[in-house]
């Protein structure tokens, strides 16, 4: 395997120095990407979104919980991520490992930041709050997952009803409207190899790069970042980033 | 089947049953092979409310190597489902003793098709997600997983083909839904290899006199025959309309 993603590299690294991607895209084009909204009908919201071959879908469930106890009145967000074993031959099953924590833990950081979902209106009665679960089920892997699950996550969040509650209880199957969402957030994930930086990378770009940093942004602010990998970014790359993804993110915000 | 009587609906009115079907008809089913790129054979089942998908991977290097057989393929199988699948409150992560037993008897019943004994030292994975349940998911994933083998080209003696059967106000019905299979008297979940008519997943819970088991099983042979012609055809669709894009086929299938 390492010597396949040598070769892969050294094929990379050619192709990025004369200015040329494998799939003959440009440097800061995206895949085609598609976003469908609510295909499961039990989940509280969901949705299905692909970036090139990439499938990555999200759920959301409401349940009735007890609130952090220095929160006393705001609800609970939860997001998780699986990298199921049928979505490539590279992941395995048992419990989460450190790259679907990663995964769940940006698209949740820009999500919160921005506080899209509003904890506050989550309270139902002294100890007694919504928790919203937000699960990012991976499909199929062919790179730059983060911007997919950011996609499929926000897609879902835009497509989620609120549950009616009586007696402190959730009443399935019965809604008072939608969730009220105050922004939409948008990642744009960049490789790094050598001096060379390209959006969106695919499976084998990500296989042959030295790094790759993520910057989730609302129409306004940035709203997170991550930085994966052991290449490292200079400040002038991170600015020409965050000018992209600002611009990139209004493109991508329409798709919602 | 213990669910308290009082609140038990009426399953049958007229012959009819709470979805207006006749206790010899199956909720419609829609069968697509090939909608994964990196596995090697997919399949996406909706039955009824449910949503299954499968992928398979193989015969590929056995891992750990002390798994592995001199004398036939090493065929492993994991239902689960999506923590957003329910229509109740939301699933906890992580096989439950529930799916870990579902796991076991479908990779049984896959183990008397798969001709194994040509890939000593290998091993065949076998992945179910269920995305969406309403009753009945072991028969939608076990028809999923079938195509998914046959998608993947893995040789069999025969497509396996699941259908359940039970018993609902005293009359022996097909297919039990949700509601159904709650407050019926039986259920009793059947797959068969249609071939040598054998059955190769025979699971029942509740009581049937010897009669009623024997008139159920007739009966969920009948319906099986259907459901393997929508197998086949999804298998023969992949050769006579060959496409280029693997997608979940949302817009059309996962729409309500």
């Amino acid at each position: 395997m390492e010597t396949i993603n040598e070769i892969k590299r050294d094929i990379l690294s050619s192709l990025l120095s004369q200015g040329k991607r494998a799939d003959g895209r440009g440097m800061f084009d995206y895949r085609q990407i598609a976003v469908h909204s609510a295909p499961l009908q039990n989940a509280e919201g969901s949705a299905l979104a692909t970036i090139g071959k990439t499938q990555v879908m999200a759920g959301i469930k409401f349940d009735v919980a007890a609130p952090f106890p220095d929160r006393p009145t705001e609800g609970v967000l939860s997001t998780s991520a699986d990298l199921l074993p049928l979505a490539s031959h590279l992941f395995e099953t048992g419990p989460p490992g450190d790259d679907s924590i990663e995964l769940a833990r940006v698209v949740d950081r820009g999500i919160r930041s921005a506080n899209v979902v509003d904890l506050n209106s989550f309270f139902i009665e002294d100890e007694k709050v919504l928790a919203l679960y937000l699960d990012i089920y991976v499909l199929d892997h062919d790179g730059n997952l983060i911007d997919a699950s950011t996609l499929a996550a926000m897609a879902a969040l835009l497509s989620a009803r609120m549950p009616k509650i009586e007696e402190g209880k959730i009443v399935r199957g019965e809604f008072t409207g939608k969730l009220p969402v105050k922004d939409k957030v948008v990642s744009c994930t960049f490789g790094k190899l050598g001096s060379r930086l390209f959006l969106d990378p695919s499976l084998d770009e990500e296989k042959g790069m030295d790094c790759r940093l993520t910057l989730s942004t609302t129409d306004s602010h940035l709203c997170a970042g991550q930085k994966g990998g052991w290449g490292a970014i200079s400040e002038r790359d991170l600015m020409e980033m965050v000018d992209i993804s600002l611009q990139k993110g209004k493109e991508l915000r329409r798709l919602l | 089947m213990s669910q308290a009587e009082s609140n038990k609906p009426k399953l049958l009115v007229d012959g009819k049953r709470i979805d207006g079907r006749a206790t010899d008809e199956l909720r419609p089913i829609r069968i697509v092979a090939r909608v994964l790129n990196d596995a090697d054979g997919s399949a996406y089942v909706e039955w009824g409310k449910n949503k299954v998908l499968a992928g398979v991977y193989g015969p590929s290097e056995c891992i750990p190597r002390h798994d592995q057989s001199l004398y036939r393929s090493v065929v492993r199988c994991r239902y689960n489902m999506a923590p957003f699948s329910g229509a109740e409150e939301h699933g906890r992560s992580g096989p439950s003793r529930r799916s870990r037993e579902l796991s076991k008897v479908i990779k049984e019943a896959f183990e008397n098709v798969i001709i194994s004994e040509n890939f000593p030292r290998t091993q065949i994975e076998i992945f179910v997600e269920v995305l969406q349940s309403d009753g009945g998911t072991r028969c939608a994933a076990i028809t999923a997983a079938s195509v998914a083998l046959a998608d993947a080209g893995i040789p069999m003696k025969d497509l396996i083909t699941a259908v359940a059967v039970g018993k609902i106000d005293g009359q022996m019905a097909i297919d039990l839904g949700k509601e159904e299979d709650n407050f019926g008297e039986s259920d009793m979940p059947l797959a068969f290899s249609l071939r040598t008519g054998e059955l190769l997943l025979f699971q029942m819970d509740g009581l049937l006199t010897r009669e009623e088991l024997q008139k159920g099983i007739a009966m969920a042979k009948a319906a099986a025959q259907k459901v393997h012609k929508l197998q086949v055809e999804a298998i023969r669709k992949v050769y006579e309309e060959p496409r280029e894009e693997r997608f979940l086929p949302v817009k059309g299938a996962l729409e309500k």
